[in-house]
């Protein structure tokens, strides 16, 4: 949000599509972040794995966030591997969970391939490579 | 976390029974009109068109039944209940369905583009699956 005084024209990676593909990555951030704060603080215990994933699902969807709205070059290059790493997890965890649902006595973001959550974790990393890669003023084309 | 737990329903003879489980209605309320929200944005995102001052009207209207969810949520705390899902959990969910439709809003004032509405119907859906959390985590669907 906050633009430097710089060039007025600053096209953000959270224009048009952008600012809908920030909201949904917002909105996971601060649900999974959440969720993950309080079953790691309240039941550590029962699913130890389960539940570090989340947390770590959770912070890479801050991370994604924060760089889509910041929106330099930089932060493309963070979003970009982050939502490489995004989808890696999402396509690992969601394989594990089917193989081996017994690794996991309680559900993930990225269990089944997002399932529970509309499919979403598996749909946003692919929008966001997307839009990563056509969005306005790629490495300064425009 | 299926409901096993059931709330204590002592307030039965003092006319309070109604209230005893004015949650749940309330809860399908707000969700049939988060959704209609999320269409009729939807609709204008489809249309190529910005959100418009209606949009807002209808965004106040949801938003302010979700301002009455939560303070009937914490009446009910109040009184005693408790949700199956833990208090916390509760507060958050009610907390985070209040926020969900004034927020994707001011985007939407940001970007007065198709893609302005599609948030603001994006915001509106997040909030009805909200409600099915909050139903679940209240307890609902017991008997």
């Amino acid at each position: 949000m906050a633009d430097p005084p710089g060039p007025p024209e600053r096209p953000g990676l959270n224009r048009g599509p952008g600012r809908l593909l920030v909201t949904l990555y917002a909105v996971f951030a601060i649900g999974a972040t959440s969720r993950s704060v309080y079953q790691l603080s309240t039941r550590f215990d029962e699913a130890p794995l389960a539940y570090v994933l989340s947390a770590v699902a959770a912070a890479v969807y801050v991370v994604i966030t924060v760089a889509l709205v910041r929106g330099g070059r930089g932060a493309r290059r963070v979003a970009l591997v982050c939502c490489a790493a995004e989808l890696a997890g999402v396509l690992t965890v969601g394989t594990w969970t089917v193989l081996d649902p017994s690794a996991f006595p309680d559900a993930t973001v990225w269990s089944d391939y997002g399932l529970g959550y509309l499919l979403l974790p598996l749909v946003l990393p692919v929008i966001g490579l997307l839009w990563l890669r056509r969005s306005p003023a790629g490495a300064g084309a425009a | 976390m299926g409901g096993g737990f059931r709330r204590g329903r002592s307030v039965r003879d003092d006319g309070l029974e109604y209230s005893a489980d004015m949650l749940t209605p309330l809860t399908v309320a707000v969700a049939v009109a988060a959704l209609a929200l999320a269409a009729w944005c939807g609709f204008a995102a489809y249309r190529d068109q910005p959100t418009k001052d209606w949009h807002f009207a209808g965004m106040a209207v949801v938003t302010a039944l979700a301002l009455v969810q939560l303070v009937v949520g914490v009446v009910q705390l109040a009184r005693g209940e408790k949700p199956d899902g833990g208090t916390v959990v509760f507060v958050s969910y009610l907390l985070g369905v209040a926020a969900c439709v004034p927020a994707v809003g001011f985007m939407s004032l940001a970007e007065r583009t198709r893609w302005g509405s599609a948030t603001v119907a994006a915001g509106a859906v997040v909030m009805a699956v909200l409600q099915v959390r909050l139903y679940d985590v209240w307890g609902g669907g017991h008997g």
